[in-house]
C-alpha cells in the first residue's frame, strides 16, 4: 500500500519537475541603460543596497541619500538586508536580488571573503557590483565607495580620545561584527596610531564585538565597565555601538568618568552630548555616502566606468568624482562633532 | 491501522496539492520563481534543514524532541573552520566535526535514554551547550578561506545540470532514511516505540538502544548540514545555523509527523520541507522580509494540525457509527 | 519528550485524588520536595556568590548585587508566566516574540505620543500582552493543538506581526519620555522600581499558586490531567487563563525592555523564550507539569543571571557563558529527576506498607 501510494506522490512530483525544467530557462542577463563607456552625463539605473544589516539608522539614512540620487536620476531604488550583521544572512538577499535582475547591487559587507562566491554569480548573470562603507575583495567587486580614508578615520579616533584623556590610562574599543571589513580597517590603524611613543602610556585592554545590534553593544559596554575598573576611555566606531555604550555609561552614573567617543549619528548622540557622556565624536553624512555610492553604481551599470584609477563620472551635487587605487572612490574627510556644532545637523 | 494509513493519505496528498498551488501562484506572483535557476538557488538554500529534518523525523516519531540540531550544525561548522584554520587537512577535519556531531547526539541519546530525562529540557540544555561550545571552539572570528574544491561542492551545480551537490548529498541521505524508516526492522520499532514505548519494552525491543541509535544520527545528520553550510557560504562562524531548529521542527510537523511519535512519514517531512522552501522563496523574490515569511509557516503549522483535528473527530465519529450502532452507548 | 495526554506519568499517586486524606499527604510530600529543591538552588546560588566573591570582592558589592538582579528582573516576570503554564502540561514558546511586539508598539506609541502616560502605556502593553495570550489559550483549548505546535506557530506569527507593524523602523531613547524611561533605572525608597516590579510578581504569583484554590487546580492538572477533570477541575478554562495570564506577564514585561533598553526594533527579545524556559527548569519546575513554584523559576533565572555577571567580572572568557549555562539546565534537570525517582520509591514503599 505504501508503495502504491509512494507511486501516485513520486509520478506527482516528477511531473512538476519536469513541467518545470520545461518551463525553466535562463533570462538573459540584465540590459544596462545607456551607451558605452565615455558619456559624461549620468544616467539611472535599477539598483539596490544590501547594507550590513536593515533597522540601522545609519544605513537608513544613506538609503535617503540613494533614493535622492534615484529620484534625481529617474533611476530605480531599494534596499533589502538582514536583521543580523552576518555575511550568511546576506547572502539570500544577494541570490535574490541576482534573480530579480537588478542592475547593480551596492552592499556593505560583514565579511570581505564571504560574499564573494554569491557576488561572482550575481556578476556572471550580468548584475553589476560595488560597495560601500564595507568593502569586499577587491577582485568581487568594481568599484568601493569609501567614506573616507580608512587611515584618517582611525588614527583621529584615537586622537580624539587622547586629548580627553591627557593620553593616559586603559581604553577600551567597541566594535561591530568581528568580521567586518571596515571595522578591522580601522581598528589596524588605531593601534597602529596607538604604537606611537606620544601614546605610550594609553593601553588598549580590549577589544569587545556588538555585532551591531544594540543590546549586545549595551551588554559588552557593561561588561567592560565591570572588568576593567580602572577604564578611562572607550572607542566605538559604529554608531549603533556608541549609541549603546552611551546609554550604558549614562544609566551606570560613569558618563564622564569614562571618556566614550567613535563614530555616531548627531541625532542619536545629541542627549549625550549635551549631558556630557561624549564629548566629541566623528562621522561624516551617510546621506552623502548613500548618495555617491547610488551615482557610481550607476555609472558602473551604464558602463561609464570600470573602476580603473583615474576614471571619472558624475556624482550629482557632489561634482566629479575620481577613482583612485584599487577602485576605490573617496567621499571626503570626516567631520568632528561636539556641543558647539551638534545643533547645526539633523540626522 | 486502516484509519491511520487513510489519514496519511489525505495528508500528503494535501501536501502536494499545496506545493502546487504554491507553484501556480509563485509563478504568476513572481517572474522570476519558476526559472531553473532560481528554483536550484532556493533548493540549495533548503539542504542543510532537509538534512536536519532526516534526523529529526526519527526521532520525533520515536517520541522524542531534539532542540539541539541548528548548534550541532553551528558547532560542526565552527569545528570544521578552526581545524583547517589550524593547517589540518580538509577530509580529516571533517571526519572530526562529523564524529562530534555523533557524540553531541550521544551525550543527548544517553541522557534521555539511560537517565530517562525528558528530551526537551536535555536538547534546550544542549542547545545552549553546543553552541556555546562552538563558541569556544572558534571565539568571535569567522574562517572563510577554504579550498576551492569544497566551496564548488557547498555552491555549484552537478556540471550541465541545475542540480546542487548538496542535493545530491541529500537524495542519498534521505533514500537511505526512508529506507531505514519504512523498509526495516529499526523503522518498525521507532513506530512502535513512538506508538507506545511500555509496549514496545514488553516486546523485546531495546528502546533505550534504539533512542539514542536516533539521537546519534540526529547529531550525526546535524554535523553534516554544517558541513555543507559551511562550504556553501564559505564561511565557518560559529553562530551559522542560529534558530534553524524552528524551521526544521516546523517542516517535520508540517509534513503530518505527530508531535507525540508514533505517526508520520518521511515522504510527508520531504513535501513539507519543498513547500516551506518553495513558500519562503516566492515571498523572498517579492522582497517580504524573512520573518514576515514565517507568518506564512506559523499560519500553515497551525491550521495543519487543526484541520488534522477536525478530519480525525470526523472520521472516528464515522468509525464509532460503523462499528458501534447500539442506542445504549453512553455519549462521552 | 512530551507525555502524551492520555498517559498519566508513572508513579502519580491515583491516591491523591480519590482518597482526600491520601491525597493531603501525598501533597505535602510533593510540597516538601519543591521547598527542598528551591532551597537546592538557593544553596548553590549562595555557592557561587562565596566562590566568585573570594576570587573577587568586588562581585558582592551592591552596586553589583543589584546589576545582577536588574539583569534577571525583565527574565523573572516572564519566567513566572511561564510557570504557570508549564504547570498545567503545557509551554508557551511565543513569550519571546510577545515581549518583543509589546516592546516595539508601546515605545512606538510614546514615540508618536510622548504625552501619554506612563501607566496607561504599561497597562495597554498589558492588554496586548495578554491578547496574544488569548489567542494561545484559544488554539491549546478549543482547537486543541498540542501547546509545543501551536506556541512555535505563534512565535513566528506574532515576530512576523512585530516585523510587520515595525516596517524597518526604531525607537531610541531620545525619542521617548524620561517618564518611562524611569520604569527601568528609576528607584523607589532606593530599590530600583524594575527589581519591585519583578518582586511584586513573583509574590503575587506565589501567592496565587499556593493559597487560591484555581492555583492549587493548576497543579492539579499538570499532575493528571484525566484524574482533575473527572474530579471537575474545571481544565480548560483554567489551561485558557494559564496562557492569557502568561501573556500577560510577556506584555508587563514588554513595556520594561522597552523602558531598560531604549532602542527598540522588531527583533527586541528575539529567542528570549529559551532562556525563559531554562530559568523555569533550572528554578525545579517539572516540564511534565505538576510541580514547581515561581519563586524557584524566579531563584533559576537569578542563578543563570548570576554566572553571566560571575563569567564577566572575573574577566573569563565569555565564550564559556552559554555553554555553561547549557550545562547547568542539564545538571537541574538530571538533579530533578534523581529526587524525583528517590520519591517515587519513597511513595511506592509507603503505599506497600499500608496495603
Amino acid at each position: 500500500m505504501l508503495s502504491r501510494r509512494m507511486g501516485t506522490v513520486v509520478g506527482l512530483i516528477l511531473a512538476l519537475a519536469l513541467g518545470v525544467a520545461a518551463c525553466g530557462g535562463d533570462d538573459d542577463s540584465a540590459s544596462s541603460g545607456g551607451g558605452g563607456g565615455g558619456g559624461e552625463k549620468a544616467q539611472g539605473a535599477n539598483v539596490a543596497f544590501l547594507p550590513k544589516a536593515i533597522n540601522n539608522p545609519y544605513f537608513d539614512v544613506a538609503a535617503k541619500g540613494g533614493e535622492a540620487a534615484a529620484n534625481q536620476l529617474g533611476g530605480e531604488f531599494k534596499q533589502v538586508g538582514p536583521s543580523e550583521a552576518s555575511a550568511p544572512a546576506q547572502v539570500p538577499f544577494i541570490n535574490t536580488l541576482t534573480q530579480q535582475r537588478v542592475d547593480a547591487i551596492a552592499v556593505s559587507a560583514n565579511d570581505p571573503n564571504a560574499l564573494v562566491p554569491a557576488l561572482d554569480r550575481a556578476s556572471k548573470s550580468g548584475v553589476k557590483i560595488v560597495t560601500y562603507d564595507s568593502d569586499v575583495a577587491p577582485e568581487a567587486r568594481t568599484v568601493f565607495v569609501n567614506q573616507a580614508d580608512s587611515e584618517q578615520i582611525g588614527r583621529i579616533e584615537v586622537q580624539i580620545l587622547g586629548e580627553q584623556i591627557d593620553k593616559k590610562g586603559e581604553i577600551a574599543i567597541l566594535s561591530a561584527a568581528s568580521t567586518a571589513t571596515n571595522q578591522n580597517a580601522w581598528i589596524k590603524f588605531m593601534k597602529d596610531e596607538l604604537g606611537k611613543p606620544e601614546y605610550k602610556d594609553m593601553k588598549l585592554v580590549k577589544v569587545a564585538y556588538g555585532n551591531d545590534d544594540d543590546q549586545k553593544s549595551f551588554q559588552e559596554t557593561l561588561g567592560l565597565l565591570q572588568a576593567y575598573p580602572n577604564l578611562k576611555g572607550i572607542i566605538s566606531p559604529t554608531t549603533v555601538g556608541i549609541a549603546a555604550a552611551a546609554r550604558a555609561l549614562d544609566s551606570e552614573g560613569m558618563s564622564g568618568k569614562v571618556k566614550l567617543t567613535g563614530l555616531g549619528t548627531p541625532n542619536q548622540m545629541r542627549k549625550f552630548v549635551k549631558n556630557g557622556t561624549v564629548e566629541e565624536f566623528a562621522l561624516w553624512d551617510p546621506e552623502k555616502l548613500g548618495y555617491l555610492a547610488y551615482y557610481a553604481a550607476a555609472a558602473v551599470a551604464n558602463d561609464q566606468i570600470s573602476g580603473k584609477p583615474g576614471e571619472s563620472f558624475d556624482a550629482g551635487k557632489l561634482g566629479k568624482k575620481t577613482v583612485e587605487e584599487d577602485g576605490v572612490v573617496v567621499l571626503g574627510p570626516p567631520t568632528r562633532f561636539n556641543k558647539d556644532n551638534i545643533d547645526d545637523f539633523n540626522f | 491501522m486502516k484509519l491511520r494509513w487513510s489519514v496519511l493519505l489525505q495528508w500528503e496528498a494535501l501536501l502536494v496539492a499545496l506545493l502546487v498551488a504554491t507553484f501556480v501562484i509563485g509563478s504568476s506572483v513572481a517572474e522570476a520563481f519558476l526559472t531553473g535557476e532560481n528554483l536550484s538557488l532556493a533548493s540549495a538554500d533548503l539542504m542543510e534543514k532537509a538534512i536536519m529534518a532526516l534526523g529529526l523525523t526519527l526521532v520525533i516519531l520515536a517520541g522524542e524532541i531534539d532542540l539541539s540540531v541548528a548548534s550541532v550544525l553551528g558547532l560542526s561548522s565552527a569545528i570544521v573552520g578552526a581545524t583547517v584554520d589550524a593547517g589540518v587537512p580538509l577530509s580529516l577535519a571533517i571526519g572530526i566535526a562529523l564524529l562530534a556531531g555523533a557524540l553531541a547526539g550521544l551525550f543527548n541519546g544517553l541522557l534521555v535514554a539511560k537517565l530517562g530525562l525528558p528530551s526537551l529540557v536535555v536538547t534546550l540544555g544542549t542547545l545552549a551547550l553546543y553552541r556555546g561550545l562552538a563558541f569556544v571552539v572558534l571565539g568571535d572570528r569567522a574562517v572563510s578561506e577554504f579550498p576551492q574544491g569544497f566551496t564548488d561542492f557547498g555552491f555549484n551545480n552537478v556540471p550541465g545540470t541545475l542540480i546542487p551537490w548538496p542535493a545530491i548529498l541529500f537524495a542519498i541521505l534521505a533514500l537511505a532514511t526512508f529506507l531505514v524508516l519504512h523498509r526495516s526492522w529499526i523503522g518498525r520499532e521507532v513506530y512502535a516505540i513512538g506508538n507506545n514505548e511500555e509496549a514496545a519494552r514488553f516486546s523485546g525491543i531495546d528502546v533505550d538502544r534504539v533512542k539514542v541509535g536516533l539521537f546519534v544520527a540526529s547529531g550525526t545528520l546535524a554535523a553534516v548540514a554544517g558541513v555543507v553550510f559551511t562550504a556553501r557560504f564559505a564561511s565557518a562562524r560559529p553562530d551559522n545555523g542560529l534558530g534553524f531548529e524552528l524551521d526544521v521542527i516546523s517542516a517535520v510537523l508540517l509534513g503530518g509527523v505527530s508531535i507525540f511519535g508514533g505517526r508520520g512519514t518521511l515522504v510527508g517531512v520531504v513535501l513539507a520541507l519543498f513547500l516551506i522552501g518553495a513558500l519562503r522563496n516566492v515571498l523572498a523574490l517579492e522582497d517580504v522580509a524573512a520573518e514576515k515569511q514565517s507568518i506564512a509557516i506559523g499560519t500553515l503549522l497551525i491550521v495543519s494540525v487543526i484541520a488534522t483535528n477536525a478530519l480525525r473527530g470526523v472520521q472516528e465519529r464515522a468509525a464509532r457509527r460503523r462499528s458501534a450502532p447500539s442506542p445504549a452507548d453512553q455519549p462521552t | 519528550m512530551l507525555a502524551r495526554p492520555e498517559v498519566a506519568p508513572a508513579a502519580e499517586p491515583v491516591e491523591e485524588v480519590r482518597l482526600g486524606r491520601r491525597r493531603l499527604r501525598a501533597g505535602a510530600l510533593l510540597d516538601l520536595v519543591g521547598r527542598v529543591r528551591e532551597a537546592g538552588i538557593a544553596l548553590a546560588l549562595a555557592l557561587l556568590v562565596l566562590v566568585v566573591a573570594v576570587q573577587e570582592p568586588r562581585f558582592v558589592e551592591p552596586d553589583n548585587l543589584e546589576e545582577i538582579l536588574l539583569s534577571v528582573s525583565i527574565l523573572a516576570i516572564v519566567a513566572v508566566g511561564q510557570t504557570l503554564v508549564v504547570l498545567t502540561r503545557n509551554v508557551d514558546l511565543s513569550v519571546g516574540s510577545n515581549v518583543g511586539l509589546v516592546a516595539f508598539v508601546c515605545a512606538d506609541t510614546l514615540k508618536g505620543s510622548p504625552g501619554t502616560s506612563v501607566a496607561l502605556i504599561v497597562l495597554m502593553g498589558v492588554l496586548i500582552g495578554a491578547g496574544l495570550g488569548v489567542v494561545n489559550g484559544l488554539l491549546v483549548t478549543v482547537g486543541r493543538v498540542p501547546a509545543i505546535v501551536a506556541t512555535l506557530g505563534t512565535l513566528y506569527i506574532f515576530r512576523g506581526l512585530d516585523f510587520t507593524i515595525a516596517e524597518g523602523q526604531q525607537v531610541n531613547a531620545a525619542d521617548v519620555p524620561d517618564a518611562y524611561l524611569s520604569l527601568a533605572t528609576g528607584h523607589v525608597l532606593g530599590i530600583p522600581t524594575l527589581i519591585l516590579f519583578a518582586a511584586a510578581v513573583v509574590v503575587v504569583a506565589s501567592f496565587a499558586l499556593r493559597r487560591l484554590r484555581s492555583g492549587r487546580e493548576l497543579y492539579a492538572i499538570g499532575s493528571n490531567p484525566e484524574a482533575a477533570r473527572l474530579v471537575g477541575v474545571p481544565s480548560g478554562r483554567l489551561v485558557f487563563a494559564a496562557f492569557v495570564l502568561c501573556g500577560a506577564l510577556c506584555g508587563l514585561a514588554g513595556v520594561l525592555w522597552g523602558a531598560r533598553f531604549a532602542t527598540v526594533d522588531a527583533r527586541a527579545a528575539t529567542g528570549f523564550e529559551l532562556a525563559v524556559v531554562a530559568a523555569v527548569v533550572v528554578g525545579g519546575v517539572n516540564i511534565f507539569g505538576g510541580s514547581g513554584t515561581a519563586i524557584g523559576a524566579t531563584l533559576g533565572a537569578i542563578l543563570l543571571g548570576t554566572i553571566e555577571n560571575a563569567l564577566s567580572i572575573l574577566k573569563l572568557n565569555p565564550f564559556w557563558l552559554q555553554a555553561i549555562q547549557g550545562a547547568v539546565i542539564i545538571a537541574a534537570v538530571t538533579l530533578d529527576a534523581l529526587i524525583t525517582r528517590r520519591l517515587q520509591r519513597a511513595l511506592r514503599r509507603a503505599r506497600r506498607r499500608r496495603t
